[in-house]
């Protein structure tokens, strides 16, 4: 057993900034586990632009992005195990992960968890017909094509209009291939309204609301998909079935929190988000261990991530320093038009300004977000359109914060 | 070459049948079409080992399946091949549907099977709490177990393979030539022959059977679809519950399964060849609510895959195990539904009689060995014994799938050992790598690279389960 103060588990960009913060905020002893052979998480193959906007003030692609905090965080001398696989946390912050030397045994002071998502995979969705090759998570072919250089197929359906699976109607584009359908089974896309236009409209691939891959097609190579409107049971309309010939299908149908190791730990889930209860700090339930990326709520900018992970490495920081004691917590709740709130409790003593995370229940014009603890308002804020694709942050000054009795309830109205 | 026995299909009782004559001074050599074993109804079925109350007394199937559970067990402890003796329960739901229970207990006595009691629906649920409340009465059959079909079979073809059994894969056979010897060519022209001839093809045994000469009966094949949860949900039975025939179906199982997901199914549906291993809107509606029936709280969300195998039955409702009528020399072991799976060593012993029968010598090797190394050995080990083993197999320290935590190590094991897996399907059933709950997201394109690398053929060239199925379609 060896010791850490904060080990920080995955090196993507939610597990980068933590550790950043936490370093510049004194704690020294902070390492980072990660089981790929760098770190820099699924940026790595996000070879596209678009990342780092709001947070750099410029436009990046994945790796570029990855690499300013991968530099930080080798000029600080973090320590960083590679290749390195956690397989076991315990409420008591000892890590257990294996690599090529062994098996490693932390004690940890805190623990951060920023282990990232998964995509939804085919079998979760039941989708009727043969199981042949040619059927890959959206994710999965996008490795298989930026990172090992392999193309994955010429004739493209894809299924879920996610962002990767809009980012690689573009990519396959590019290489060659004709994406011949996005089926999006929601009235509306999962997506950021920019990646529609920039990877879909410039490159005239129709997408088909209200429409799912109802059948595959084929015994070795995929052949060909059968898609079909859905009813308002989300079921496919056996009138509207069409067959596309098709020798790969894409999914982009849902990205799920990977929180094997928070359930082991002990902490409980959230079961909106999939992702641990936190306070503003980003600690979980358990004292000192905390939560941050996509592994506490799914982000749709890594901007974001960035921001939030920020918060978990200063708090984590503050917990060894012994700066966070709890005090007059009080719960956040989604109201009206809203799915969830992000963090869900807030300590209402707190000096500093809390900025709430939140998605819409369904997408909406002009809408109007008011923050509200019994009839006192906290915070409003108006926004021209709300899309569940798209993240909403809403600031609470400190002065307002104080004045909360009691549940913080954020809901909308529609202008 | 000529071998003295040719058995076609590497299923799980081909399989048993190599390994059984594996034992003795024999040349024998298993012809498979598909791109590796098991790829038929031995790969997608419940895997239950059945007690063996069912079948009707007096027949193949009920003396082989009574006969062939200690066998199993005992086979499985040789090949290191995980089981577990869980039980099963047979439900009836209302007082309409308990004489079925009745029948199958006096069935069961008849048949030979120990332990069986019956239970009322409360003393069910008290070793099954999440028994359906509707639950009235229940048949306890504790002898009854899980095991994994695809393990078994790879394990016995292994073992068979280690004492000198040839495995001749892509062997689709066209043609079956009978003089003196059985010479046998497959759809590229290749050629083999043998002195006796073993008929294990599942679905297409009528049609092997016919291309030989003898074409005295008729497979109907018939598609069982299922529905795999992930292994949060593995807990949510410990036995293997069924429910009693009823006019409305055969009923639905939910079972925990040997590697700890929670499966149900089958449906039963006629279909036109071994081919149609599709899912159907129609077998997965089927599947939920006849499972909820037994189970009610069965959480279909968390549902990981969904597949169907197509089991091989016949008229007559038995197993067809003899020496052809018509060709002297070809024994047919056709028709092998449930309960095969647990009869498949008891059923190989049956054939190596049939085969001494007509005039097979039967000289036993000295050095048969029927134990297999654990391939399990490494993910069973405590963090101590995994650290030590580390340090002298590095590659087992990289963890390649992260979803049940399969190392490197553990997948050239499975692409190097007998029956070498050759594609991204067959390192998945030998190690479980890709079988969790991202079904080969993330590792994928690293088993791709390991089976390429060993392999040393491009990345174009692996497949996913054989010929025709590319996965990479080219360099960018």
């Amino acid at each position: 057993m060896i010791n850490h103060d904060i080990v920080i588990i995955g090196g993507g960009p939610a597990g980068m900034a933590a550790a950043i913060a936490a370093y510049d905020a004194g704690i020294k002893d902070t390492v980072i586990l990660d089981r790929e052979d760098s770190i820099g998480g699924i940026l790595r193959q996000c070879i596209h632009n678009g990342f780092g906007l709001h947070k750099l003030g410029r436009e990046l692609t994945g790796p570029e992005y990855a690499d300013v905090f991968a530099k930080q965080v080798y000029e600080r001398g973090i320590k960083v195990y590679t290749e390195t696989m956690v397989t076991d946390l315990t409420a008591d912050k000892v890590v257990t992960a294996t690599n090529r030397e062994g098996i490693l045994k932390i004690q940890a002071k805190a623990v951060i968890l920023a282990m990232g998502c998964r995509e939804r995979s085919r079998g979760a969705l039941n989708i009727c017909g043969s199981r042949p090759a040619g059927i890959f998570s959206a994710g999965t072919a996008q490795k298989l094509v930026n990172c090992e250089g392999y193309a994955v197929g010429k004739r493209v359906v894809i299924l879920g209009s996610g962002d990767i699976g809009l980012i690689m109607a573009r990519r396959m584009s590019f290489e060659g291939a004709k994406v011949e359908a996005v089926c999006e089974i929601m009235p509306y896309s999962g997506g950021l309204t920019r990646n529609i236009v920039q990877c879909l409209e410039d490159y005239n691939i129709p997408l088909y609301l209200s429409t799912t891959v109802a059948e595959i097609h084929g015994k070795q190579r995929l052949e060909g998909v059968t898609i079909a409107q859905v009813g308002p049971d989300r079921r496919p309309i056996e009138e509207t079935k069409r067959y596309i010939p098709c020798d790969t299908l894409l999914l982009s149908v849902g990205l799920i929190p990977e929180n094997e190791l928070t359930r082991t730990a002990g902490i409980p889930i959230d079961p909106v988000t999939n992702g641990a209860l936190v306070d503003e700090n980003r600690q979980t339930a358990i004292p000192g261990i905390f939560a941050c990326g996509n592994v506490l709520q799914v982000h749709d900018l890594v901007d974001y991530v960035s921001d939030e992970a920020e918060i978990a490495g200063n708090g984590a920081a503050a917990y060894l320093k012994g700066e966070l004691d709890k005090k007059a917590t009080v719960s956040t709740k989604a109201g009206y038009g809203v799915r969830y709130v992000l963090p869900q409790t807030v300590s209402a003593l707190s000096d500093k300004p809390v900025s709430l995370f939140l998605r819409v229940a369904n997408p909406y014009g002009k809408v109007r977000f008011t923050v509200k603890s019994g009839d006192q308002v906290l915070a409003t804020a108006v926004r021209l359109k709300a899309v569940p694709g798209e993240m909403e942050k809403i600031n609470i000054p400190a002065e307002k914060l104080a004045l909360a009795s009691g549940e913080i309830t954020v809901s909308l109205e529609e202008l | 070459m000529i071998y003295d026995v040719l058995i076609a299909g590497a299923g799980v009782v081909g399989g048993m049948v190599a390994r059984e004559l594996s034992k003795y001074k024999l040349s024998v050599c298993i012809l498979e079409k598909e791109n590796d074993v098991a790829m038929g109804a031995s790969k997608a079925n419940s895997g239950i080992v059945h007690g063996g109350f069912d079948p009707e007394p007096d027949t193949l199937k009920a003396k082989l399946n009574v006969a062939g559970v200690e066998m199993l067990y005992e086979a499985a402890d040789q090949l290191n091949v995980p089981y577990k003796k869980n039980g099963s329960l047979v439900c009836a739901f209302g007082a309409s549907e308990e004489p079925a229970v009745h029948e199958l207990y006096e069935r069961g006595l008849i048949n030979g099977v120990k332990g069986m009691e019956k239970l009322s629906g409360d003393e069910a649920r008290k070793i099954e709490p999440r028994l359906s409340e509707a639950c009235t009465l229940a048949l306890h059959i504790p002898s009854a177990g899980i095991v994994c079909p695809y393990q078994l079979t790879l394990s016995a073809i292994g073992n068979a393979m280690d004492n000198g059994v040839e495995l001749k894969r892509n062997f689709e056979i066209t043609d079956i030539e009978k003089t003196d010897l059985f010479t046998v060519t497959s759809y590229k022209g290749e050629t083999v022959q043998g002195r006796y001839f073993i008929n294990c093809a599942g679905c297409y045994s009528d049609e092997i059977a016919a291309k030989a000469g003898d074409c005295s009966f008729n497979i109907i094949p018939r598609a069982g679809e299922y529905l795999l949860l992930d292994k949060t949900e593995g807990e949510t039975v410990t036995h293997t519950i069924f429910q009693v025939p009823t006019p409305e179906g055969k009923g639905i199982l939910v079972s925990p399964t040997a590697d700890g997901n929670l499966l149900t199914g089958p449906t039963a549906a006629v279909v036109e060849t071994a081919e149609n291993t599709e899912i159907t809107q129609n077998g997965v509606d089927t599947v939920i609510k006849f499972a909820a029936k037994s189970v009610p709280s069965v959480q279909f969300r968390q549902v990981i895959t969904s597949f169907a195998g197509v089991r091989s039955s016949e008229k007559n409702g038995d197993f067809i195990i003899e020496a052809s009528k018509k060709v002297d020399g070809l024994v047919n072991v056709a028709a092998i539904d449930s309960p095969g799976l647990t009869s498949c060593v008891a059923i190989a012993r049956y054939v190596v009689g049939i085969l001494e029968d007509i005039g097979l010598a039967l000289d036993a090797k000295d050095n048969w060995d029927g134990t297999r190394v654990n391939t399990h050995a490494f993910r069973e080990m405590n963090d101590e014994e995994k650290d030590a083993y580390i340090k002298a197999n590095p590659a087992y320290g990289k963890i390649i799938c992260r979803c049940e935590t399969i190392s490197e190590g553990e997948i050239l094991d499975a692409i190097r050992r007998n029956p070498k897996a050759l594609d991204v399907d067959s390192v998945k059933r030998r190690t479980r790598a890709g079988m969790g709950r991202c079904q080969g997201g993330f590792c994928s394109p690293y088993v791709m690279k390991l089976i390429a690398k060993e392999q040393g053929i491009p990345m174009e060239q692996v497949t996913k389960k054989g010929e025709g199925s590319y996965i990479a379609t080219g360099k960018i």
